[in-house]
């Protein structure tokens, strides 16, 4: 089945077979790994990708959903060159241990901060609740995302509407 | 890497379209909504449809709107969407409640009201909820619309009253002057619940004058506890009539033993949080957040 999907802003067309998971269309189809696969059973959160501006767990979406629809994934987070406030914040307070939960962590908590500038650290546990890192570093990433508020990461609510718009900066770096 | 077997995948752009491809296709074909409990199902092959009907584009299931005196829930209504639903808030705290402990936030994102309650998995939490509320659900088929009482709708597990070439399009709840809650125990976030009660009370003068009564996990027959709600009827909404109520509840409910608990374990809890759910939504009743 031909299906066309926009991805970070950039679209692709692609014949899969409609068993194809999202999360195998983004990995194994284009090549974007940044999207991790984790458990299969929905659990743990690692293949969180956006999926028509909300976050959901590709490991349950088949690709031929995703049709004429537009995904967001950890490749599409940084502005160009400028990380987002988001991944400064994992630097900043070392919310990656290993690193196989974080880009799923970081588009939840992208989102977050898209719909609430300020969270609590109750309110970031919940955003985080259905995403589990092997590490149980849960503590530094909630300090992680906690920075991203404190540091710009909520200013970009202006933009949540068009949070699945190209990045600024995208041309730039492909060019 | 877990791989749902081969099928044909269809788009209904229309609900019309929609009921024609189940004809169409026939019993080997399965509506997919969110598929958050379909495709997990089919990657362990335990449903293996031949069709799956994706009904995501059908934009007019998925309303959450005051009809009349009714709430009326569209099937493709998501979880989130419940659960942030101010009407849904104010008129029905047991919807809010049950939503809150329903899977994760990012499951909840995607998963739909309607896929909740076609799945008729006997541990789920709308299933409960809707029951206590005595929903109305409206079913299309070929023949037009009907209408199905939610106490005749599950008919046991993963099996309920939907004809094959019918959809659930909505899920319909009076609104009425009553007080609700919902109580669950879960061994983790996102777990299946090991027991959850849900309760509904419609209180004048003193005196309950309906009692809704929903149970989740532990075997209750069509998730209610019909001997414990006919036992509240009529009596005083305090303490020792909802303890009551909850040994009346625990005595009609029929759990299993699984990796979740053992009988007596789901026995005790389905008593302790139907009194718990009652009380809640007693003290709601009086105004106070509970």
């Amino acid at each position: 089945m031909r299906i066309t999907v926009t991805v970070n802003g950039e679209q692709y067309t692609r014949d899969v077979e409609p068993r194809l998971l999202l999360v195998h269309f983004l990995r194994d189809e284009l090549g974007l790994t940044g999207t991790h696969w984790g458990c299969d059973t929905s659990n743990c959160g690692v293949c969180t990708v956006w999926l028509d501006g909300t976050p959901v767990k590709s490991c349950t979406v088949l690709a031929v959903m995703a049709d004429g629809h537009e995904v967001r994934t950890v490749e599409g987070l940084a502005h160009g060159a400028e990380l987002d406030p988001v991944q400064q914040g994992f630097i900043a307070c070392h919310g990656l241990q290993c690193g196989f939960c974080t880009p799923g962590m970081m588009m939840t908590a992208r989102w977050l901060l898209d719909h609430d500038a300020d969270p609590s650290e109750e309110d970031i546990r919940e955003a985080i609740s259905g995403q589990m890192c092997r590490c149980t570093g849960y503590e530094n990433i909630v300090r992680s995302i906690r920075w991203a508020a404190e540091h710009g990461g909520g200013a970009r609510t202006a933009d949540a509407d068009a949070d699945t718009e190209p990045a600024p900066g995208r041309e730039e770096v492909r060019a | 890497m877990q791989v749902p077997a081969a099928f044909q995948y269809e788009r209904a752009t229309s609900l019309e379209q929609a009921i024609e491809l189940l004809t169409r296709y026939g019993p080997e074909a399965r509506v997919v909504a969110g598929g958050h409990s379909l495709l997990p199902m089919m990657k362990l092959r335990l449903a293996q449809p031949e069709a799956l009907i994706d009904i995501n584009g059908l934009g007019e299931l998925a309303m959450i709107r005051v009809d009349g005196h009714d709430l009326a829930v569209g099937a493709m209504v998501r979880h989130a969407e419940l659960l942030a639903s101010p009407v849904v808030g104010e008129h029905f705290p047991i919807l809010r409640d049950a939503e809150r402990v329903i899977a994760d936030p990012l499951v909840r994102n995607r998963g739909t009201v309607g896929g909740s309650l076609c799945q008729a998995d006997p541990s789920e939490d709308l299933s409960a909820a809707f029951s206590a509320l005595r929903a109305t659900l409206v079913a299309q088929g070929p023949g037009g619309r009907r209408t199905i009482g939610i106490r005749e709708f599950f008919l046991g597990p993963y099996e309920t009253a939907l004809n094959e070439a019918e959809l659930l399009v909505e899920i319909r709840v009076p609104i009425r002057s009553h007080a609700s809650a919902y109580r669950k125990v879960e061994r983790r976030v996102g777990d299946w619940a090991v027991v959850a009660a849900g309760a509904v009370l419609e209180i004048s003068d003193g005196v309950i004058t309906e009692a809704g009564i929903g149970l989740t996990a532990v075997g209750a027959r069509r998730f209610v506890a019909e001997q414990a709600e006919d036992f509240l009827r009529g009596g005083r909404p305090d303490d020792e009539g909802f303890t009551e109520a909850g040994r009346i509840a625990a005595q009609e409910c029929r759990p299993t033993a699984d990796q979740r608990g053992p009988v007596d374990y789901k026995r005790h809890l389905a008593g302790e949080l139907t009194t718990r759910a009652l009380r809640a939504a007693a003290a709601r009743a009086q105004g106070q957040e509970a």
